[in-house]
């Protein structure tokens, strides 16, 4: 309830907030002003009358944010593929998107980058890039539709994720894959297994035939075209196959979890 | 619906004639307030990525961020909704829709829409609409369904996208949307200006008489 109350701070637009005070914050405050600081939690509704009693209301969203994971569980159709584009309608150039500047985003050293496996699995080795670049992908070419409105098309490259979890021996009864990032901030989010495993989910190694640039995630990111673009992680380190719900960077702060497409 | 088969004469001087039924105060009423929700939700969503060259000023949205509008906007989406099919269902089962929307002439627009711009225009019999009247209702309910298929179109693009297609794609049905919501606030200004200025018709949706 105590992140929740966050989210509704009149007067203040968090998603801003967050991008002027990484600029400024040292480290430590970052992570700790995004989930606990600035807590006003007054809500000011209609006749701009203080609900003191906005826990109630807070508890009400929190609920129906909930019970529409499941809706969108239920009407998730592993078969439906997110429409696909001609190379001729990617964006150009396609937009870097991240809570903190380009200049700020991670910077991973590919050759020390080992991808690490956790969980639910047969197999628990760490993955080098070498060894993920061996195995056979595929190219999309699909729209990322951000929570904020934006789209644009874009083409990626990479590892069918349910060809990796069959690799490492799996266990896709699991209800998560959960993914942890390279970001100072530890950005991390689940990810529902019918999800990880529809045919278009991907560990993308390349953006528009190049390896991945800095920008989009080096040296891997996943890429979710079923779902909201910040259910598709970059910088990815880990990923772990997992029953329990670890929750996510943006998801804590109040973004729908499921946020299917 | 028994005030239907009250005569014209007993109406002027029984007071006991019901103007809007119990059921259409209720829809009415919570539709408003979805509507409300969803609207001022909705102007802090567009806030994050404007289609035009203005944002809503923060006072006048709901959420505080784009998270919080977020929650607000798929939760008052369910009360829209299920309301909104009861209205339809309730409208049509009932004969409402084609008794007081139906016909819609032309001639009787125009003849209407002159009289009201020249303070003709009668308001004694609440119980039946002018064109002008009719036509402005039956067009916003038009406008309430291709606003919330809009919205679904915009919200599952992938899981409904024939339905996205109709709009002519994603980024298309984020404008249709937009100025669907466009012409339900200038609906609703109209509306609530001409409620005030007859007193009585605000007076019989909210007490029905």
């Amino acid at each position: 309830m105590g992140r929740m109350r966050n989210l509704l701070i009149p007067g203040v637009d968090k998603a801003l907030l967050i991008r002027d005070a990484v600029k400024t914050m040292p480290d430590l405050t970052r992570r700790r002003f995004i989930s606990g600081g600035a807590s006003l939690g007054a809500l000011t509704l209609l006749t701009g009358c203080d609900v003191t009693d906005s826990f109630s209301a807070e508890e009400m969203l929190k609920q129906v944010s909930k019970f529409n994971d499941g809706v969108q569980a239920l009407i998730f159709n592993p078969n439906a593929m997110a429409p696909t584009f001609p190379e001729s309608a990617i964006t150009k150039p396609f937009p870097f998107n991240g809570y903190y500047d380009v200049d700020d985003a991670p910077e991973v050293d590919g050759k020390s980058w080992k991808l690490e496996v956790r969980g639910l699995v047969d197999n628990k080795k760490s993955w080098t890039l070498d060894e993920l670049y061996q195995l056979p992908q595929v190219k999309q070419v699909t729209r990322h539709i951000c929570v904020e409105g934006w789209s644009a098309i874009g083409s990626w490259t990479g590892v069918p994720l349910r060809d990796f979890l069959k690799l490492i021996g799996a266990d896709t009864r699991a209800k998560y894959v959960w993914f942890q990032c390279a970001d100072r901030d530890g950005y991390n989010s689940p990810l529902d297994m019918p999800s990880a495993l529809h045919a278009q989910t991907q560990m993308s190694f390349k953006f528009a035939d190049e390896i991945l640039p800095r920008a989009y995630g080096f040296p891997m990111r996943i890429r979710v075209p079923t779902k909201l673009g910040f259910k598709s992680p970059k910088y990815v380190i880990s990923m772990e196959v997992t029953n329990d719900y670890k929750g996510g960077f943006w998801e804590d702060q109040g973004y729908n979890s499921f946020s299917g497409s | 619906m028994s005030a239907l088969t009250v005569s014209d004469e007993q109406a002027t001087t029984t007071k006991a004639k019901v103007i809007q039924p119990a059921w259409v105060r209720a829809v009415h009423w919570t539709n408003a307030f979805a509507m409300v929700l969803m609207i001022m939700s909705g102007w802090q969503i567009y806030n994050a990525s404007p289609l035009f060259g203005f944002t809503f000023s923060r006072s006048i949205t709901l959420g505080g961020w784009l998270g919080g509008a977020l929650l607000w906007h798929f939760a008052a989406m369910w009360l829209l909704m299920v309301n909104g099919l009861i209205y339809l269902v309730l409208g049509f089962v009932t004969g409402r829709f084609r008794k007081k929307l139906l016909p819609i002439t032309p001639e009787g627009v125009i003849s209407d829409t002159k009289a009201a711009l020249t303070g003709k225009l009668s308001h004694d019999d609440l119980t039946k609409y002018n064109y002008v009247q009719k036509l402005l209702y039956a067009g916003i309910i038009v406008v309430g369904i291709l606003i919330v298929l809009s919205g679904l179109a915009i919200w599952k693009p992938v899981q409904l996208q024939y339905l996205t297609a109709l709009f002519g794609g994603y980024e298309a049905a984020r404008y249709v949307h937009f100025f669907c919501m466009a012409a339900i606030v200038a609906f609703m200004v109209v509306h609530v200006v001409l409620a005030l200025l007859v007193p009585k018709s605000l007076r019989a949706m909210i007490i029905g008489r």
